[in-house]
């Protein structure tokens, strides 16, 4: 019997009471391979996220993770084996960093020295292993310190699934760039299934082994970075204009 | 200083009282925490099912103390005289701002901290716990700090029920007219609502997760400091004994003094244990803790229970009046026993020279000279069914001028001073012996009588005879006059009324 994909969407639609959000979304993830979806602003791409954990049901379709339906899963259960990377990160105000990191393993019930032991594990996986990272607040960090403690948190559990909304959206380029560089070596060592949701072309060609093009409520595209650049679909071309131009720039002359 | 001398020689009440007025107001904040937190919850994640029991809470915070205290005595288990009945009316009073306080804490929760929460798989209860609670915290503790500070001003109200607490002070001091006692209670009160006040300022900061790393300890050793003084105050409460028999009596000298006669002399012939419930704040209150059993027996005045507590029209009719008020208190279960001996009814006074000068006996005798007169009155007395117009009426008088509106409590003086010439005064007021002031008097009857009075409930006397063998012992013991003089004796000479009790009722019949 082969392994169950990790994630696959079958004819998703959501509505939601308004004009169509997805419409018939075909897409699937296998175990360990890392998706990048890129779309504009208020192309479904959160809404996508929001299926695979059940923070919301679709209304035409079904969502599979890891081979069972979502609306099959317990919803608190499914929730504790997917990892989450929120837009605004939305750490724990109230809580250390430590705290904030230990919060799945706490709700799946881990003992405290296993939980202990996997907070260390994952401040050094991150890069926060040195200081007293540990103990200190949300607020005492810089963005994107706490961009990496809302990684860290969302693999706590060791989820094989990993899920990241606009996870670097509020960064700067250069360390946005070092993130990118961090999470691709973090993904070298957990190997889990991520998918990440971006409106930046350059964002989903630099984490992605495959990138899909969203827009109008349907994938337009779903292939190897390289296919995507090459793809004559006017859909994919104009979110790829902006990285040509700044190539261009770069080469002095008009492409 | 005076206050300071009050203070040290009182230091033992004094201390009892600040015990009971922390266990007041802690047990109720305590437990308006209890109440107002889930409803403030439930008010903000059901805002339909919450938004009535906001407006129940809004509207309980209007309702002035005294008429809540009216309202909730008869009342079983939350009613009565003492502590429970204060600490409900103080509930009633802190949970407005705890709900207020949770509900805009809970509402003030970050939506994708929230959002955050349910993705990690935290069920509803465990977002509440982890996430939305300890959120909520500082607001929460904002609004018990509200609550606590307005309940240490407040409580001082629950003297007038017999609960305790500095406010006893403040209604000794008022009734006294004395300011020494009135800030020896104030003071302390307004000192324990700072001290409440920073105190929990100080726990909300260290709580606020935007102000320095939460520090467990301090917040432990604050919540023992809390519990270690509700404890005291509990204990200064408890060390009350429960006594046999309660006394009571309203919050006015003469009426302390009667309250300690009666307590006194049914101590002494019979041997029973009485506890006072003196210093009730008003007819009305007095009345309904006799009718619930919280007070076995007071003393009341004829006239104020025909017409304040019964309803009836006033009269002239003294045997009569009496025959009506003790046919009516025995309907209701009460017994009213032998008159003391004196008439507490208004007093028509003038200067003592006036008097032996112009040779003025009677009322009667004064409508000769009140042409050339002024006369000063309270403003009750203008108003009431039996005051000015109708005695102007039955005299025929007339005056100089319109009567002048002053303050009753310095009518005396303003009548010694010259300032006017007649006023109606009380007829037991200390002040009437030592301002050389002359009673006239009501030859044509028409004031209708006070007589002073103990009412006690049937069940009580039924159970215990020999308390009406020594209420009955009392009957025509104390003149006019005698009340004067203990009236003088406290108010002027600032004796103890417990005092002044002990001295009359040594003194050989």
């Amino acid at each position: 019997m082969t392994e169950p994909a990790a994630i696959v969407f079958e004819r998703v639609s959501v509505a939601r009471g308004g004009p169509p959000i997805l419409n018939g979304v075909d897409l699937t993830l296998e175990r360990g391979e890392t998706v990048a979806l890129v779309g504009r602003s208020g192309a479904g791409k959160s809404t996508i996220l929001k299926l695979v954990n059940r923070l919301l049901t679709p209304d035409a379709g079904r969502i599979l993770v890891s081979g069972r339906p979502t609306t099959e899963w317990d919803p608190y259960d499914l929730r504790r084996n997917v990892g989450y990377v929120l837009q605004e990160i939305a750490l724990f105000p109230h809580m250390s960093i430590a705290e904030n990191i230990a919060v799945v393993p706490r709700l799946r019930g881990w003992d405290e020295g296993k939980v202990t032991a996997r907070v260390r594990e994952l401040l050094e996986l991150t890069g926060l292993g040195g200081s007293d990272f540990a103990i200190r607040r949300p607020h005492e960090l810089s963005g994107g310190q706490r961009q990496r403690v809302g990684v860290a948190r969302a693999l706590a559990a060791d989820p094989p699934i990993l899920l990241m909304d606009e996870p670097f959206g509020a960064l700067d380029p250069m360390t946005r760039r070092e993130m990118h560089e961090q999470l691709r070596r973090i993904q070298e060592q957990v190997r889990k299934t991520i998918l990440i949701v971006t409106h930046d072309m350059g964002e989903a060609f630099a984490m992605g082994s495959r990138v899909g093009v969203l827009a109008d409520g349907a994938l337009a595209a779903l292939d190897t970075p390289r296919a995507i650049a090459r793809s004559e679909d006017p859909r994919v071309k104009g979110l790829l204009a902006p990285l040509f131009e700044a190539t261009a720039a770069l080469q002095g002359g008009a492409p | 200083m005076r206050l300071i001398a009050f203070w040290r020689s009182h230091a033992a009440e004094l201390a009892a009282l600040l015990g009971q007025h922390v266990f007041l107001v802690g047990v109720s904040t305590l437990a308006a925490v209890l109440i107002g937190v889930p409803i403030g919850l439930l008010a903000a994640k059901r805002p339909r099912l919450g938004a009535p029991v906001v407006w129940l809470a809004n509207v309980a915070q209007t309702i002035p103390s005294l008429a809540m205290f009216g309202f909730l005595l008869p009342l079983p288990i939350v009613g009565g005289l003492g502590a429970r009945v204060a600490i409900t009316v103080l509930v009633l009073y802190a949970l407005l701002p705890i709900v207020r306080a949770t509900i805009v804490g809970i509402a003030g929760v970050d939506r994708s901290v929230r959002e955050a929460g349910v993705a990690m798989g935290m069920t509803p209860r465990q977002l509440l716990r982890r996430v939305e609670l300890p959120l909520a915290l500082p607001s929460i503790v904002s609004g018990v700090r509200v609550a606590a500070v307005v309940g240490v001003g407040s409580a001082t109200i629950a003297a007038a029920i017999g609960a305790g607490g500095l406010g006893q002070y403040i209604y000794r001091g008022l009734s006294m007219v004395d300011t020494t006692v009135i800030l020896a209670g104030a003071i302390p009160a307004a000192l324990l609502a700072l001290l409440v006040d920073g105190g929990l300022l100080w726990t909300e900061r260290q709580l606020s997760h935007r102000g320095r790393r939460r520090s467990p300890r301090a917040v432990v050793m604050a919540a023992a400091a809390i519990a270690g003084l509700l404890l005291a105050g509990s204990a200064a409460i408890a060390g009350r004994s429960s006594g046999v028999i309660v006394v009571g009596s309203k919050n006015f000298t003469e009426q302390l003094i009667l309250g300690e006669i009666v307590a006194q002399a049914i101590e002494r012939d019979t041997g029973l244990t009485v506890r006072r419930q003196l210093n009730l704040g008003g007819t009305l209150i007095c009345d309904r803790a006799l009718l619930a059993g919280e007070v076995d027996v007071y003393v009341e005045y004829t006239g104020t229970a025909l017409t304040a507590i019964f309803r009836q029209p006033p009269s002239t009719d003294r045997d009569g009046v009496l025959r009506t008020v003790r046919q009516l208190y025995a309907d209701s279960g009460r017994t009213l026993l032998a008159p003391l001996g004196f008439d507490n009814t208004f007093a028509i006074l003038v200067r003592g020279k006036d008097a032996r000068e112009l040779g003025l006996r009677t009322i009667a005798d004064m409508a000769r000279v009140t042409p050339r007169w002024r006369a000063g009155f309270g403003y009750e007395f203008l108003e009431r069914p039996d005051g000015y117009p109708g005695l102007a009426k039955t005299y025929r008088l007339a005056f100089a001028a319109p009567p002048q509106i002053m303050d009753l409590a310095l009518t005396y003086r303003a009548l010694a001073a010259g300032q006017v010439d007649v006023i109606a005064g009380d007829a037991t007021a200390g002040l009437i012996a030592s301002l050389d002031l002359v009673q006239l008097e009501d030859d044509r009857h028409y004031f209708p009588p006070y007589d002073a009075v103990p009412v006690a409930r049937a069940a009580t006397l039924l159970r215990y005879p020999q308390v009406r063998v020594a209420l009955q012992r009392l009957g025509q013991r104390i003149s006019a006059a005698d009340m004067r003089a203990m009236n003088q004796a406290a108010d002027g000479q600032r004796l103890d009324p417990a005092e002044v009790a002990r001295r009359f009722l040594d003194r050989p019949r």
